[in-house]
């Protein structure tokens, strides 16, 4: 073909596999091109299809993908992946950038997966603790077996504001518990005109959290969050991820609240 | 170059083309039809002049001729990728008006939304058009009120009378082809009024999305799809990856027509869908087509073919939609 093939997938290399869940894992691949938080890769197993998976980590010369084990290519990708590679392509989507939180007060509010899209936002504050005026990370989960990156937790608590809860505590569990939109009325800010608030989660978590954070005062133009929609191209093809006149894929996933309020289904 | 030539000249043009070039045009396929004793209009390959349905609309557009319903993109053996070969010829495409007003909305989605689609681009770029007239209007068209009732932008217009067939020809090929022939001025025939017009208003404010209208689609619309697979502005797919059942190492990965109307076009993790209610659907589709697209590309995406509406296995009009939405938007405003 003429024109280079942007749906051709690329072989990258399974370096490691971090364990978070039964069924969530985190798979360490090769990768060199330049990737952001926020953006996503289509990661496929040819003859099990293809499936949309957030940047989770982002180092030298790889890129983390946390996978959640939901259905057909997932179950494949658990099941086979031992010593192997997996099929990518991408990175797609704008992502977040870093440019616009540096030097500001700074609170990450996510739920259960959707701290996946947003984790390297806190792993390049928690290594650069003087680019940020305060930084609080607020991550919910259902239940205590539920938490991914638990080693990321214990390396965030050093420098950075970590709220951890869960919604429902087991025995033994001695953690915060409740959901994410508690802890938000209590954390200090000194300069609220000026606050970042970045929220990534379930549809209705996201919604109750950013209804707490513009009554805390925020300022709509400093928060910013992320969608999810069913994608198949990732390139502004196949139309499944389109809202009103936006192309998720291309236009986001990462939006100002300012837009991302008007996107209606 | 304006022609006029008998059949027997253009059956032998056939002939001589069909040696480099596919020739797809609307094809009666009797007691096909979605209505019980009525046939199908679709395309298909030809060979022959008389072939080509030209005194009906066809149900289905040409679209499938750009947009394989289901077109293969990669073949997986155990180690290797492989893409897909084009078709061997080029193709030459009949089609009315406003099907070559609908190209411009696929070519918008498939060449600029994003990067460039590469099996579109390897077909679009070996494909010939040639426009057939339409000396009166059919049933449920609005090219008129979509200003898609007059094309220019042809490979070539033909048109088959009692006797002759005239051609004007944008195109060398076929120039050269009838050099000898008697040349004659040739103007294509279209409509200038429809039975149905609509109106749609400049901007839509948000209470549209919120206003009642759309109920009565959810109870009406059965999320067939259908109006979705024969309109010629609609472009979305799924991508679908199978292996062959006698040898599991070996398969491939397509993309399939979707529907925004049929369950499962925006499931996500988690078993989260949007939109699950039809008559949301409806709101969706009709905003994409009179307002969203316009909104990101500065032309209207429908063109007024109306075969949704004659589709429909429910009666629901499109058309008629639009017109409820424009009362409303006007009441709103006063
Ligand atoms: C931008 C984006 C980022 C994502 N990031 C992550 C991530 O970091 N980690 C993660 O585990 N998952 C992520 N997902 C969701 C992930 O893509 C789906 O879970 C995956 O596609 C399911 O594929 P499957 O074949 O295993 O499941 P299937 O058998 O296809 O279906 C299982 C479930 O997944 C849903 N699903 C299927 N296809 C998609 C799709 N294309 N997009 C969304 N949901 C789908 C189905 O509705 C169903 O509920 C992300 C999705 C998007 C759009
Ligand atoms: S509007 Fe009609 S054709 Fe379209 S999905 Fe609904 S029932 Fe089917
Ligand atoms: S929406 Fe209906 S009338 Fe408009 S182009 Fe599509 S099929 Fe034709
Ligand atoms: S994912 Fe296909 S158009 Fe956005």
């Amino acid at each position: 073909m003429t024109t280079t093939n942007p749906y051709t997938p690329f072989l990258s290399e399974i370096k490691e596999v971090i364990k978070h869940t039964d069924i969530e894992y985190t798979f360490r691949m090769t990768f060199s091109g330049d990737a952001k938080p926020g953006q996503f890769f289509e990661v496929s197993l040819p003859k099990f299809g293809e499936a949309p998976i957030s940047i989770s980590g982002i180092a030298e010369d790889t890129v983390d993908l946390t996978i959640r084990r939901v259905g057909k290519v997932t179950d494949e990708i658990f099941e086979n992946y031992v010593g192997d590679s997996l099929f990518l392509r991408g990175p797609y989507g704008n992502g977040f950038s870093i440019d616009n939180y540096i030097d500001k007060e700074i609170i990450l509010i996510a739920g259960g997966t959707g701290l996946s899209p947003v984790k390297g936002i806190a792993d390049y504050f928690s290594a650069h603790p003087k680019e940020t005026k305060g930084f609080t990370l607020v991550a919910g989960f259902k239940s205590p077996n539920d938490v991914l990156f638990k080693a990321d937790f214990e390396k965030w608590k050093k420098n950075l504001n970590v709220i951890l809860t869960v919604d429902t505590p087991i025995d033994g569990y001695c953690g915060k518990s409740g959901m994410v939109t508690e802890y938000i009325s209590s954390i200090p800010v000194k300069n609220i005109d000026d606050a970042i608030g970045i929220v990534v989660g379930p549809p209705m978590m996201m919604k109750c959290t950013i209804d707490e954070l513009l009554k805390k005062g925020f300022k709509e133009a400093n928060i910013w969050i992320s969608q999810e929609r069913k994608m198949c191209c990732g390139i502004g093809k196949c139309g499944h991820c389109k809202i009103d006149d936006t192309y998720i894929c291309l236009d986001g996933p990462v939006f100002n609240y300012t837009k991302g309020k008007f996107l209606k289904d | 170059m304006g022609y006029q030539i008998n059949k027997t000249k253009m059956n032998t043009l056939f002939t001589d083309l069909l040696e480099n070039y596919t020739i797809y045009a609307p094809k009666r396929f009797v007691g096909g039809g979605t209505f019980a004793d009525t046939d199908c209009i679709r395309y298909g390959e030809i060979s022959t002049l008389e072939e080509i349905e030209f005194s009906e609309k066809s149900d289905y557009s040409f679209k499938e001729v750009l947009l394989p319903i289901s077109e293969t993109l990669f073949y997986f053996t155990e180690a290797v990728i492989k893409e897909s070969d084009p078709p061997p010829k080029e193709a030459i495409v009949f089609l009315r008006s406003c099907d070559l007003h609908s190209l411009n909305r696929l070519d918008t989605i498939y060449l600029k939304n994003g990067p460039v689609d590469p099996y579109y681009k390897r077909l679009r770029d070996h494909t010939h058009f040639i426009l057939m007239g339409c000396e009166n209007t059919f049933e449920n068209c609005f090219c008129v009120s979509m200003g898609t009732n007059l094309s220019t932008n042809y490979d070539a217009y033909i048109k088959v009378t009692a006797e002759d067939v005239l051609i004007d020809s944008h195109w060398n090929l076929l120039d050269q082809a009838l050099a000898n022939s008697q040349p004659f001025t040739v103007v294509p025939d279209s409509v200038s009024i429809n039975k149905i017009s609509v109106e749609i208003p400049e901007s839509i404010p948000q209470s549209v999305f919120d206003s009642t209208l759309w109920d009565d689609y959810t109870t009406r619309c059965i999320a067939c799809g259908r109006c979705n697979f024969v309109c010629p502005t609609c472009t979305c797919f799924t991508m679908q990856d199978l292996f062959y059942s006698d040898n599991g190492k070996a398969g491939e990965r397509r993309r399939v027509w979707a529907s925004c109307q049929v369950d499962g076009y925006t499931d996500v993790a988690g078993g989260h869908a949007f939109r699950e209610n039809k008559g949301q659907r409806m709101r969706f589709k009709v905003m994409h087509k009179i307002s969203d697209y316009k909104k990101r590309f500065d032309t209207q995406m429908c063109t007024g073919c109306g075969r949704c509406d004659d589709i429909c296995p429910e009666y629901i009009s499109f058309s008629n939609c639009i017109n409820k939405v424009n009362a409303l938007v006007k009441e709103e405003n006063r």
